[in-house]
C-alpha cells in the first residue's frame, strides 16, 4: 500500500518533520528527525529512481483529482535522478551536521536550523516531483524562504546582510517566474505541465508566449545563479554557516537548473528554444561564466568565496551542456549536476572542517594544514580534482561529455574555451593547496588536532562517492542519457 | 493607554465581536467567500487590538510564547494529517472523499479539517509576528 504513495511521501515526510521540530525545541531530537527524515527521503528517491529506469514513469495524483485539474507529482527518470541527488547530499550532510553546526549556530537556534533544513528539503524534493507548474512555484518560495533564514544564521554580522540581498533577489526571481506561469495560463488555461506542453503550440507565435519564456528564463536564472544575475550568491555561500553552504551549493542551485529544464523541454519544446535564439544567448551566458567567473575565483582570498565563484562557473557548464540542444549535450548538463553537487557539497564540508579547527576561511590561515589535518586535506585534494576533471573522478566525466556534445557540433571554440577554464580551475584550486601544503604553519599559531571522525566519515564518503561514480558509470550515464533522450522527445 | 478610557471600553466591546466574525468567516468559508487564511488574519487582529491597547505583556499573558508555537506547529500537522489520514483510508493524499461514509460528507469534512488548519497556524503566525515586532523578544 505504501509503495503508490512513495512520491508525495518523498515530500511530505520533511514536511510535516518540520513542525516536529519546532515543538520538540531541543538539538539532539531535533538532529534525529531530520537525519531519520533524510535517509527515509533517500530511501524513497532510490526507489523511485529503480522504479522509473526499469518501468513507466509514475504519476500521482494529489487529492485523487484528475491531471490537468488537480495538482499532479510526476516521477520521471530526470526528476528521480535529481531526487537521488538532493536527498543523498542531504542524508550525507545530516550526518555530517552535529559537529559543524555547535561550532557555527548558537545552541538555542540550533533546533531552528533543523526546522529551516527540513523545509528546504522538502521543498527542493517538491520542486523536482511536482508535474505543476504553479505548484512548483509554492515549493520554489518554500524551500527559498527557508534558505534565507539559514542563511542569516550564519555567526558573521554580514550573514544578515547577505540573506537579505538574496531574499530581495530571490523574490525578483520567484516574482518573475511567477508572471510568466500567469502568460502562460493566459494562453494556455492550465497549469500542468504536460497539458500545458499540449496547448502551446497553437499559441507559440503569439507575443503572450514570448514575453512568458522571457520571464521564466530570467525568473530561474535569478535563482540558478545564471551569470550575470547570479550576485546573491558568492555572498550567501560565503557568510552562510559552512553547513548551509555545502547543502545549498549541491542541491539549491541544481534544483533551478531542473527547473530550467523542465520548463523548456516539458513545457516548451526544441523548435520553441531554438525559434526564440535563447539557446545562443544561453551559450554566451555560459561562457563568459565559465572564463569570466573561474578568473575571479583565483583573486579571492577566503575559500568559502573562491569556492562560491567557482559554483557559478560550473553552473555555467551546466549551460552551455543545455543550450546544445542535442542529447549528449543535454546528457553533459544533466551528469555535471549531479556530479557538481557531488563535489562541490565535499569541498564545502572540507571547508567546514577546517573552520571548526582554525575559526578561519582565509586562504592564508590555511597553511601547514596539510600536515596538521592531514585526512580533510586529502579530501580536499581530490575533490578539487574532481572540480578540475582529472581523469578517475566524476568531474572528468562531466566535462568529457560536454566536450563530446561540443566537438559533435563541430564547435571547437567552445571546447577550447572549456578546456582553458579547467586551466583557470587548476590555478585557484591550486593556490589553496600550496598554501596548505607547502607553507609552514605560521609561527607562535596554536596546535590544531584533526577533525572529528563524526564529520571525516560523511565527508569521506562523498569523497568515495567521487571516485566511485567516475570509474562505474553505469548508473549516471544511463540516467543522464535516459532523462536526455526523454526531454527531447517531449513535444511535437 | 490606561487614560484612554474610550478606546480602553470600545476595544473591550469590540475584540469578541472580531473573533466571532472570524469564526462566522471560518465556518462559512465551505459555503461563501472566506476560509482559514481570512478567518486566522481576523481572529489574530482581535488579539493584536488588545495587545495595542492593554500593553505586550498583558496580552502576552493571554497567549504565551509556548502557545503561538505549539499552535503553529499544529495547524500544519492537522492539515499534513488529514492528508496523511485519507492515505490511511485507502484515497490518495488529501483525497477527502474516503474520510467519510459518502464522498460528499468525506470532502466536507476534510477541507473543515484542512482550513481549520490553516486559521490556527495563520492567527498563531500573524500573532508572532506582532509580538516579535512590538516586543522585541526573542521567541
Amino acid at each position: 500500500m505504501i509503495s503508490a504513495h512513495l512520491p508525495v511521501l518523498q515530500v511530505i515526510l520533511p514536511l510535516l518533520s518540520a513542525p516536529l521540530c519546532l515543538l520538540f525545541r531541543r538539538t539532539y531530537p531535533s538532529w534525529l528527525v531530520a537525519l531519520i527524515m533524510s535517509w527515509a527521503s533517500f530511501a524513497i528517491a532510490a526507489i523511485l529512481l529503480g522504479q522509473v529506469l526499469t518501468g513507466e514513469p509514475i504519476s500521482y495524483l494529489l487529492g485523487d483529482w484528475a491531471a490537468p485539474w488537480g495538482i499532479e507529482y510526476k516521477v520521471d527518470v530526470l526528476a528521480a535522478f535529481v531526487l537521488l541527488l538532493v536527498s543523498g547530499i542531504g542524508a550525507i550532510i545530516m550526518l555530517f551536521a552535529p559537529g559543524s553546526i555547535a561550532a557555527e549556530i548558537p545552541e538555542d537556534r540550533v533546533y531552528l536550523f533543523y526546522t529551516m533544513y527540513l523545509l528546504t528539503f522538502s521543498g527542493l524534493l517538491g520542486m523536482v516531483i511536482t508535474g505543476d507548474v504553479f505548484n512548483l512555484f509554492v515549493f520554489l518560495e518554500i524551500s527559498s524562504l527557508s534558505t534565507y533564514v539559514m542563511i542569516s544564521l550564519g555567526k558573521s554580522r554580514r550573514a544578515m546582510t547577505a540573506a537579505f540581498r538574496y531574499l530581495v533577489l530571490g523574490t525578483v526571481g520567484a516574482t518573475f517566474y511567477v508572471i510568466g506561469v500567469g502568460f502562460l495560463y493566459q494562453m494556455t488555461g492550465t497549469l500542468n505541465m504536460a497539458d500545458v506542453a499540449d496547448k502551446l503550440p497553437a499559441v507559440t507565435e503569439t507575443r503572450t508566449i514570448l514575453v512568458a519564456l522571457g520571464f521564466l528564463t530570467v525568473g530561474i536564472g535569478l535563482k540558478l545563479g545564471l551569470f550575470p544575475v547570479h550576485l546573491w550568491l558568492p555572498n550567501a555561500y560565503t557568510y552562510a554557516p559552512s553547513v548551509v553552504t555545502a547543502f545549498l551549493a549541491a542541491t539549491a542551485t541544481k534544483v533551478a537548473v531542473y527547473a530550467l529544464l523542465r520548463i523548456y523541454f516539458t513545457v516548451f519544446d526544441v523548435e520553441a528554444i531554438e525559434a526564440y535564439p535563447l539557446d545562443e544567448a544561453l551559450l554566451l551566458l555560459g561562457l563568459a561564466a565559465i572564463v569570466s567567473m573561474s578568473a575571479v575565483a583565483i583573486f579571492q582570498t577566503d575559500v568559502k568565496r573562491l569556492l562560491a565563484y567557482s559554483s557559478v562557473a560550473q553552473l555555467g557548464y551546466m549551460i552551455i551542456g543545455i543550450s546544445f540542444l542535442t542529447i549528449t549535450g543535454l546528457a553533459a548538463g544533466v551528469l555535471h549536476v549531479f556530479n557538481h553537487g557531488l563535489m562541490k557539497a565535499a569541498l564545502f564540508m572540507v571547508i567546514a572542517c577546517v573552520f571548526l579547527r582554525i575559526k578561519s576561511v582565509k586562504i592564508e590561515d590555511m597553511a601547514g594544514l596539510g600536515k596538521s589535518m592531514p585526512l580533510t586535506m586529502a579530501a580536499f585534494v581530490l575533490a578539487g580534482f574532481s572540480l578540475i576533471g582529472i581523469p578517475l573522478t566524476v568531474g572528468f566525466v562531466s566535462k568529457w561529455y560536454l566536450i563530446t556534445a561540443s566537438i559533435e557540433q563541430s564547435n571547437w571554440i567552445v571546447a577550447a574555451l572549456i578546456l582553458f577554464s579547467s586551466l583557470l580551475a587548476v590555478v585557484y584550486f591550486w593556490k589553496v593547496v600550496e598554501i596548505a601544503y607547502f607553507r609552514p604553519r605560521n609561527d607562535g599559531a596554536a596546535p590544531i588536532s584533526e577533525a572529528p571522525a563524526l564529520m571525516l566519515v560523511p565527508l569521506w564518503i562523498l569523497v568515495g562517492a567521487n571516485i566511485f561514480f567516475g570509474i562505474h558509470t553505469d548508473l549516471t550515464i544511463t540516467s543522464a542519457m535516459a532523462a536526455a533522450q526523454s526531454l527531447m522527445e517531449v513535444g511535437p | 493607554m490606561s487614560r484612554h478610557s474610550i478606546l480602553r471600553v470600545v476595544a473591550k466591546f469590540m475584540i469578541p465581536f472580531i473573533i466571532l466574525f472570524g469564526l462566522y468567516v471560518q465556518f462559512h468559508g465551505d459555503f461563501g467567500p472566506g476560509g482559514g487564511f481570512q478567518a486566522g488574519v481576523i481572529i489574530a487582529a482581535g488579539f493584536v487590538l488588545y495587545g495595542l491597547i492593554f500593553g505586550i505583556e498583558n496580552a502576552r499573558k493571554v497567549v504565551p510564547a509556548w502557545a503561538t508555537r505549539v499552535l503553529l506547529a499544529f495547524g500544519v500537522l492537522l492539515y499534513g494529517g488529514t492528508g496523511v489520514a485519507s492515505f490511511f483510508l485507502g484515497g490518495n493524499f488529501l483525497g477527502y472523499n474516503v474520510l467519510a461514509n459518502d464522498p460528499v460528507a468525506g470532502q466536507h469534512l476534510g477541507i473543515l479539517l484542512v482550513e481549520a488548519g490553516v486559521g490556527i497556524t495563520v492567527a498563531a503566525t500573524m500573532m508572532t509576528l506582532f509580538f516579535v515586532f512590538a516586543g522585541q523578544d526573542h521567541e
